[in-house]
């Protein structure tokens, strides 16, 4: 693989798994609003 | 408008709902096509632009009209857009929002069939020992009725009608017994199948070289699809490319995201719910779905082969193939993991697809779950039927055309405009925000209201003059030198006419060959007839909740 294809996939791949892991921890460690109230 | 109390089940089960209506087939199979055609590498940068400044926004703009929808017992496209822009036509404009997913839904539902009957002629090995041509010819069979030779009479029909009776069953066990359970179970073993796959795909090298195909290497596939070449990101017809895969990755413009946000509790997050989902798609999209089918592809048939051939039929005509050459276990393992991944990816969008008629229907009409989920089945089978028998007649491709292309596109920018410019962006923006657990930055504001709007436009305007050959620069010089604006016959002008098809017949020699496309232009014409008659048919029930709504003063 040439060097600007490695670069290009390393840099989408990693900022698109990043941005991915990033949100759905975000969504997994904050609870709904409803379900703190009704705690 | 109906007071039922139906809701998700949990957050997570929501995103990987949301998300899992999202990922679909073309996430594996239309995106690395699509990149290797249209610059490779450098195809990614206007992909990613396209889904920060109108992909992020539709999503933002169709989870927060949901949401609004939602409190007011309205959830489906017809009454939310009503609820939004207060005049009379919208509603009627929202009838597109139940139409497409019914549409679309019919021939879905038959490309989630061959998934399911792959994977049973998979454990079965049904294609041990068989050559490339016979793996590509027993799809042929497959797909026409009459000469089915795959050992199972009409199995297509068969396999079609199972996959439909289970999307009914599963919708009529409700959002989140039905709908969010089996997202809790696809996605998660979606991404497995997938990572094993992309780890085969990564680790092929050359070891798939042979004295027919000496010059095969996976990573040579890799190269191709990601080498950049930055000239390409100076034609429009690649950044209409990168434009169109971001809207049909992310299943905006059909009416499903409003339909599943509407189930969402009026003070709870969507802002942070739709970057996760829409950030999961594109996971499983640009990791996943570029590290499968052309490495594995170029790793076995060479990187000429892949370049001729790279297309949507590879997933069924190929990949059996070159799975069959990791031995009888893993070969058997891989076509399961395949098309397993192929049919979560399905299902999880099709089940998407119910959901609209089925809230309409209930807030309208007050059907139960059971009767709206079936209700549903039967009208897609009524519609349906048409691909599974005509498919050789173009039947299937001109749903995708006006149901799965089309439609959207115009859904999408009307609800775009009415959601910053008629229901207005300073409520707009009060609507995502509210209740948000991230900040939404401040600048995507003008974004919503100018960038994604002309951003829709140009891709509406792209696929009505789209230019012969897709080559806009030389269409611009024509038009500048006054030779006209030279069409081709895949813009929307031309699709509308059958232009392409009128000049085939108008060309072919052969009786028999000309016979064949008259044919051809009458399913055509019948299956236009058809999705016509169905969205006047939703228009009609439209009208009759609307005379309901005015009786019982709720309008």
């Amino acid at each position: 693989m040439t060097t600007a294809a490695w670069l290009t996939m390393i840099l989408t791949m990693g900022i698109v798994t990043a941005f991915s892991a990033y949100f759905f921890w975000r969504v997994l460690n904050t609870p709904n609003k409803t379900d703190s109230e009704n705690q | 408008m109906s007071s039922h109390k139906e809701s998700w089940g949990s957050r997570v089960g929501l995103v990987l709902a949301m998300a899992g209506n999202a990922v679909g087939l073309g996430n594996f199979l239309r995106f690395p096509v699509q990149a290797v055609n249209n610059g490779g590498g450098a195809f990614i940068i206007p992909y990613l632009v396209s889904f920060l400044v109108m992909g992020i926004p539709l999503l933002w703009i169709e989870w927060s009209m949901g949401r609004f929808g939602g409190k007011s017992g309205n959830h489906s496209t017809p009454y939310i857009l009503d609820s939004m822009a207060k005049r009379n036509f919208w509603k009627y404009f929202g009838v597109f929002g139940i139409w497409t997913n019914l549409a679309v839904a019919a021939y879905y539902c038959y490309i989630e069939s061959w998934t399911m009957s792959y994977v049973f002629h998979s454990i079965a090995r049904t294609f041990d020992g068989m050559s490339q041509l016979e793996v590509a010819n027993f799809f042929t069979n497959y797909v026409d009725v009459s000469t089915t030779t795959t050992g199972i009479p009409f199995e297509a029909p068969i396999f079609y009608i199972l996959c439909l009776l289970l999307n009914t069953w599963i919708l009529s066990k409700g959002l989140s017994h039905g709908v969010e359970r089996t997202a809790k179970i696809g996605m998660p073993l979606l991404i497995v199948f997938g990572l094993f796959l992309a780890i085969r795909g990564w680790t092929l090298g050359t070891s798939g070289a042979t004295a027919e195909h000496p010059d095969a290497n996976a990573i040579a596939g890799m190269n191709f699809l990601w080498d950049p070449q930055y000239e390409s990101l100076s034609d429009p017809s690649v950044w209409l490319a990168a434009a169109g895969q971001i809207f049909f990755t992310l299943s905006v413009g059909m009416g499903t995201i409003h339909c599943y946000a509407a189930y969402v509790r009026p003070k709870d997050d969507i802002a942070l719910n739709a970057m996760s989902a829409g950030w999961m798609n594109e996971f499983v999209e640009v990791v996943l779905g570029s590290s499968i089918v052309i490495p594995i592809a170029a790793g076995y048939l060479g990187l000429d082969w892949v370049r001729d051939n790279a297309s949507f039929g590879m997933a069924f005509q190929t990949m059996p193939f070159l799975f069959e050459n990791w031995g009888p276990f893993l070969a058997a393992m891989a076509g399961i993991f395949w098309f397993g991944l192929l049919f979560f990816a399905g299902i999880t969008s099709s089940l998407a697809m119910g959901t609209p008629w089925m809230g309409f229907m209930r807030d309208e009409f007050g059907f139960s779950r059971e009767k709206g989920a079936w209700s549903f089945g039967g009208i897609v089978l009524l519609l349906g039927i048409p691909t599974v028998l005509f498919y050789n007649y173009g039947v299937f491709n001109e749903y995708d055309y006006w149901a799965g292309t089309v439609s959207l596109v115009i859904f999408a920018l009307a609800e775009s405009i009415i959601f910053s410019w008629i229901y207005g962006i300073e409520k707009g923006w009060a609507e995502i925000t509210s209740g948000a657990d991230i900040r939404v930055p401040g600048f995507y504001k003008p974004i919503l209201k100018y960038i994604t709007p002309l951003f829709l436009l140009f891709v509406f305007v792209g696929s009505v003059f789209s230019p012969l050959d897709g080559n806009w620069t030389e269409a611009l010089q024509s038009l500048f030198s006054g030779g006209g604006w030279p069409l081709d016959n895949g813009s929307l002008i031309k699709q509308v006419l059958n232009t392409g098809l009128r000049e085939q017949i108008v060309q072919a020699t052969d009786a028999v060959a000309r016979e064949t496309l008259e044919t051809q232009l009458f399913f055509i014409n019948g299956s236009r007839f058809l999705l016509m008659a169905v969205f006047l048919g939703i228009c009609g029930l439209v009208y009759v909740a609307y005379r309901k709504r005015m009786k019982g003063g709720t309008t």
